[in-house]
């Protein structure tokens, strides 16, 4: 017993440890009902801070004792004077505690982490918001997550900004989804944000843009439109905007854009598909990117991703005279379209807007263009009209597959040509 | 350019089987798209380089099943949102692409693209004779105008007798 309360100084010596580093947790087989007597009054010992996990009941039943470190000397001592036998069942109680710990941060990762998000397979609105705070949160360094926005029907319009510093770097502007019904285009957009955080640091294209430039991708860029197409009407193209004096809703958000707006190239009608707005930027889907790039002042590629037609578009739609730098546009165009056949085969036509798929004015890439950006693309992903809109989710990554080649073309291209 | 008459297209393409991607055959077509008048549909002759697959055993499998159905087969949203269609609907959409086919000629002109975009709706209608009829709503995609167009159509098919679209029209929108 005087050993016991000499240890017991000691122990209140030491101050109050929240951790349990080095303690232990012994069994004890008490062989008789004196050592049962025994071991109920070294519990009693408050001062050695003991725990039982399993009491003293009879002999031959074992005791399990948790003993916090600065107590195990004086409690061995103890048990071993008295002829107690015991055997050390958990060497550090801390250590276990870390283990656990990790293994069950592991599993909640798994279920939470980017890596285990389904790739192929269209997701809803609220999916996609949830997915994207993930990715933020496994590239924390790389990623983040801004709001430019309101849609007509009050949604955010989230774009996540990939950047390794700097100040205003230059930047090059991807969006998916403008035309909600155009669903592979949002799922491209998922996988291939995934893509670039995935490769910052392994592959050594994205790794030099990323060294240089910032990238901006807003993939659900018609959130009320997506919604829509998920509720009600899986072919909704258009906004959500009530049009004054029409019971027909929505406005063509690629024909809104103020670049030879109101032309032949859109409609004047609301009830019409590409109904082009009562007046150029009507649509805050549309405005708040205007505002965004205009405020950025150093956007200088601007890529806008489509479905179906399986095309790469380059300016004008609105009129017919070649881009200024037709030829640099066609022959990257070329090149990107190329690469992409190169994967599994898949075929694009290319060249500008107006040449290739139809007249359109009010575009995002045209307003782009004429307001410096130099670089300006749309994609028109698979297929060519046998599943159209309705694009199986199996043909998702083979989609995202191909036309990361083309997108990574551009983009080193206009790393590579700064102006 | 044909004065008086209207543009005339010589194309050479390539048939591809969507069945088997690597069956294809060479064909040479003349179109021929009236001056004017938008109701005519174009005028196409034709010429196929070579036979195409034979399809007896698909067909038949497919016409005894529909035959021997107790309750006459009805279905909805072909492919689904997802893109999704399942075995045994296949045939269906198969026989709506082939018959959209029919209706997109008879209504093109030089400034449309139309493809079958989905099957909203389609209802098998029992007949006492050997052919298959379905009533199908379907939906038209328009490339230039990005519009989406109900239509109706009714087709009958048979094994040996082919295709048929015995009637077919643009469907009232609905809200």
């Amino acid at each position: 017993m005087k050993i016991l309360l000499v240890f017991a100084a000691l122990v209140a010596a030491a101050c109050g440890e929240q951790l349990f580093v080095g303690d232990q947790v012994l069994r004890i087989t008490a062989s008789n009902e004196e050592q049962i007597a025994l071991l109920r009054v070294l519990g009693e010992q408050v001062e050695l801070q003991l725990d039982f996990w399993r009491h003293p009941t009879s002999p031959g039943h074992p005791t399990d004792l948790r003993v916090p470190f600065p107590s195990l000397q004086a409690v061995k001592i103890f048990l071993e004077s008295n002829s107690i036998s015991y055997s050390i069942m958990i060497e550090d109680v801390q250590e276990l505690l870390d283990e656990e710990k990790k293994s069950m941060m592991t599993s909640r990762r798994i279920e939470r982490s980017t890596s285990m998000f389904d790739f192929a397979s269209y997701h809803t609105i609220d999916e996609i918001y949830d997915w994207m705070d993930m990715l933020v949160d496994d590239h924390p360094s790389l990623v983040s997550k801004i709001q430019i926005g309101q849609s007509y029907e009050n949604r955010p319009l989230y774009v996540l900004k990939f950047s390794t510093g700097g100040s205003n770097r230059p930047a090059i502007w991807l969006d998916t989804g403008i035309h909600s019904r155009e669903w592979i285009t949002q799922a491209i957009g998922i996988w291939t944000t995934n893509k670039i955080a995935k490769e910052y640091g392994r592959d050594p294209s994205v790794t030099a843009i990323l060294d240089s430039m910032d990238i901006f991708f807003e993939i659900v860029t018609n959130p009320d439109g997506y919604a829509f197409t998920h509720s009600s009407n899986r072919m909704w193209r258009k906004t959500r905007s009530i049009n004054a004096g029409s019971h027909c809703i929505g406005v063509d958000p690629n024909r809104n854009w103020d670049a030879g707006f109101g032309g032949y190239g859109s409609s004047s009608n609301p009830c019409s598909e590409t109904y082009r707005g009562p007046y150029a930027h009507s649509e805050r889907e549309v405005k708040a990117i205007v505002d965004f790039i205009r405020g950025h002042g150093n956007v200088k590629s601007v890529i806008s991703i489509h479905s179906y037609s399986q095309m790469l578009l380059f300016p004008y739609g609105y009129k017919t005279a070649p881009a200024p730098n037709h030829q640099e546009l066609n022959e990257l165009a070329k090149k990107a379209v190329s690469d992409l056949a190169a994967v599994y085969g898949t075929k694009y036509t290319y060249g500008s807007t107006i040449d290739t798929i139809y007249m359109a004015d009010g575009t995002t890439i045209d307003w782009a263009y004429d307001n410096g950006v130099k670089y300006s693309f749309t994609f028109e992903l698979r297929d060519t009209g046998h599943y159209g809109f309705l694009l199986p989710s199996s043909q998702i990554i083979p989609t995202a597959t191909e036309t990361w080649p083309a997108l990574l073309d551009i983009m080193v291209h206009v790393l590579e040509h700064p102006y | 350019d044909i004065d008086d008459v209207g543009h005339r297209y010589h194309l050479e393409l390539v048939l591809e089987d969507i069945l088997d991607k690597d069956s294809t055959v060479n064909c040479t077509a003349e179109v021929l798209y009236h001056l004017g008048n938008k109701n005519i549909a174009p005028d196409v002759q034709f010429t196929i380089e070579g036979e195409l697959k034979n399809t007896d055993e698909a067909d038949n499998i497919f016409y005894n099943r529909i035959k021997s159905l107790e309750k006459e087969l009805v279905a909805e949203n072909i492919p689904d949102s997802h893109g999704n269609v399942s075995p045994e609907m296949e045939p269906i959409r198969l026989l709506a692409w082939v018959a959209s086919g029919y209706v997109i000629w008879q209504n093109s002109t030089e400034n449309t693209k139309f493809q079958l975009a989905q099957i909203k709706h389609v209802k098998q209608v029992k007949r006492s004779d050997e052919y298959l009829e379905f009533d199908y709503i379907v939906l038209l995609h328009e490339m230039v105008s990005q519009e989406i167009i109900p239509w109706q159509m009714t087709v009958l098919w048979h094994p040996q007798h082919g295709v048929q679209v015995t009637q077919d029209s643009r469907h009232p929108k609905h809200a």
